[in-house]
């Protein structure tokens, strides 16, 4: 690595070597006549001695160092420098100017330590350097020790907060569907009604009570029930935009947010349509099951500047409306006499016609 | 840090006796699946229970299954991040050895509320060591045992030819006997000190 001089000046510079690995003994002239061990681990040795130190390293800061005089003049300054052979490891160091001995014979070597900064990783793993290759005052194998500590508490904390905010969700989820049809739930219902209400887009507010499920329920049972309540469901979803919003808020009672929907038209054709499609017999595989439903339906641009139960009131009046004119019938709440109008009663001989015992809401 | 321990002792009995014994086991203890989240603080009381109940239904001394623990976490290969951490403790077993008085300070660094109990080091001639544990009721389970399995696989990890003891406790600490024959007996696995995974 070196010719080291015997005696004091040899032993100084086996200490050197030993506290300092990667440190550079630079001639008067700019020459590098020493590398430490490290040092001269990562750059052939051959390759650097009675080089030029400034051809083989180049300062970043302080800029604008040109020669053996510029280097003298950075004693004790803090260094930034670069490996001109690897440009990507950042350095930092620190320069030392010998005084000249008692000969008098000029100026005297120049000492630099070096060390990997924040570059000390990568140079780590590329250089694969060891703890031995590190003074043992240097902090390098504990800052390694630390940032392979770091990372595994870090990615076991995001571990944890994907398998919290999937529980998360589920719980959310959870708590704002009805188990049983999958649709939303009475909860999540107000929500959405709250938010729509707080917007600037008009919705038509549908509530649907089925009519005969009682009857289903009691004559065949709660798993006929309960399946006839799951097919409603589906097909409540299937007569709707994917906007829209269907919740299953009581026992036989849902409740549909039509976002965008704004004439009687429109919301008259949904209707039809959703009472069509429960009308369709329901088959467990032995059985048919028939039923209908009610539908009393009110827009929210009837109802300027109004809370959400104000429009759920009407809505339901509607609905009152519409169980008092026969079963499969509905209703749209009409705000000038606050009189349900009749919309759309299917024509005499159907379900109507079977009369409507009222339900208490 | 129960959670970490815990979590550790599920590893290790999954991978060694199978998923449908460890079931049977937590099932009949009522535990809750959050008491082996490893971030999660957990009553060490839990791990009190778990550790009787494994020493029971296997029918061995809970000392020996804690030192199979801790050779397993050494070992095993997704564990291999504590044998990583270990190894930054010196270039040789020797040195490890003299590390084992920072592993508190290392773990706590780590992860700050991770509680492991004092260790101290003693020189008693040439290659004989004393390794003195705090006894801690703070976990839930002794950490002699499991230090003891831990130091085993060290040995093998550095290549080192050591004769182990653990010599019991008394009212204060736990004393594990070390004694370094060869400390380049076998070649021992590579250590780098940087990964894949941790330099980007």
């Amino acid at each position: 690595m070196s010719a080291h001089g015997g005696g004091q000046a040899g032993a100084l510079a086996a200490m050197l070597d030993r506290f300092c690995p990667m440190h550079l003994v630079i001639g008067p002239t700019g020459k590098i006549l020493h590398a430490g061990p490290t040092l001269a681990r990562i750059i052939a040795p051959e390759a650097i001695m009675g080089a030029r130190f400034l051809e083989v390293f180049e300062i970043t800061r302080p800029r604008g160092v040109q020669d053996a005089g510029g280097l003298r003049a950075l004693d004790g300054v803090r260094l930034r420098l670069r490996m001109r052979a690897h440009p990507r490891y950042a350095l930092k160091g620190q320069l030392c100017a010998v005084p000249p001995d008692d000969s008098g014979a000029g100026p005297g070597p120049m000492v630099v330590n070096l060390a990997f900064g924040i570059s000390l990783v990568d140079a780590v793993r590329d250089f694969g350097l060891t703890g031995a290759d590190f003074a043992v005052t240097d902090l390098a194998t504990e800052m390694l020790y630390l940032l392979e500590a770091k990372t595994v508490a870090m990615e076991e904390s995001r571990r944890l907060n994907h398998r919290l905010e999937g529980a998360r969700q589920a719980a959310q989820e959870q708590a704002l569907t009805d188990t049983l049809t999958g649709l939303r739930n009475r909860r999540a219902f107000e929500t959405v009604l709250a938010r729509a209400v707080q917007g600037q887009t008009a919705f038509a507010l549908l509530l649907l009570d089925l009519d005969f499920f009682k009857r289903v329920n009691d004559t065949h049972g709660h798993a006929a029930g309960d399946l006839v309540l799951g097919v409603a469901a589906r097909r409540m979803l299937s007569a709707v935009r994917v906007q829209d919003i269907v919740a299953r808020v009581g026992g036989d009672e849902f409740a549909l947010l039509l976002p965008g929907m704004e004439t009687a038209t429109a919301v008259n054709t949904v209707a039809r349509r959703l009472i069509a499609g429960l009308e369709e017999p329901i088959s467990d595989g032995v059985r048919h099951y028939r039923i209908s439903a009610s539908i009393g339906a009110t827009l929210s641009r009837d109802h300027p500047g109004a809370p959400p139960e104000a429009i759920m009131d009407a809505a339901d009046r509607a609905l009152y409306a519409a169980k008092a004119a026969g079963r499969g019938c509905h209703r749209l709440h009409r705000p000038e006499d606050d009189t349900p109008t009749a919309a759309g009663c299917p024509p005499q001989g159907g379900v109507c016609a079977q009369g409507a015992a009222m339900r208490s809401r | 840090m129960n959670g970490l321990i815990n979590r550790a002792i599920e590893c290790f009995v999954r991978d060694s006796y199978g998923d449908a014994l460890w079931q049977e086991v937590t099932e009949a203890l009522g535990i809750d699946e959050t008491a082996f989240e490893p971030l999660m603080p957990c009553d060490p009381e839990v791990t009190a229970r778990l550790v009787a109940a494994l020493s029971a239904r296997f029918g061995r001394e809970a000392a020996d299954l804690l030192e199979d623990l801790g050779t397993y976490l050494v070992t095993q290969p997704r564990s291999e991040v504590i044998r990583r951490l270990l190894r930054f403790g010196g270039v040789d077993f020797a040195e490890f050895l003299e590390s084992l008085e920072d592993i508190p300070d290392r773990a706590r660094l780590a992860m700050s509320d991770f509680d492991l109990p004092a260790i101290n080091l003693h020189m008693e001639g040439a290659g004989l060591y004393r390794v003195e544990i705090g006894r801690t009721a703070r976990a839930g389970l002794w950490f002699g045992p499991v230090l003891l399995g831990v130091l085993r696989a060290m040995a093998d990890d550095y290549g080192a030819l050591v004769l182990l003891d653990y010599r019991g406790c008394d009212a204060s600490r736990e004393i594990i006997e070390v004694h370094l024959l060869d400390e380049a007996h076998a070649s021992g696995r590579d250590f780098d000190l940087a990964t894949a995974g941790t330099a980007r």
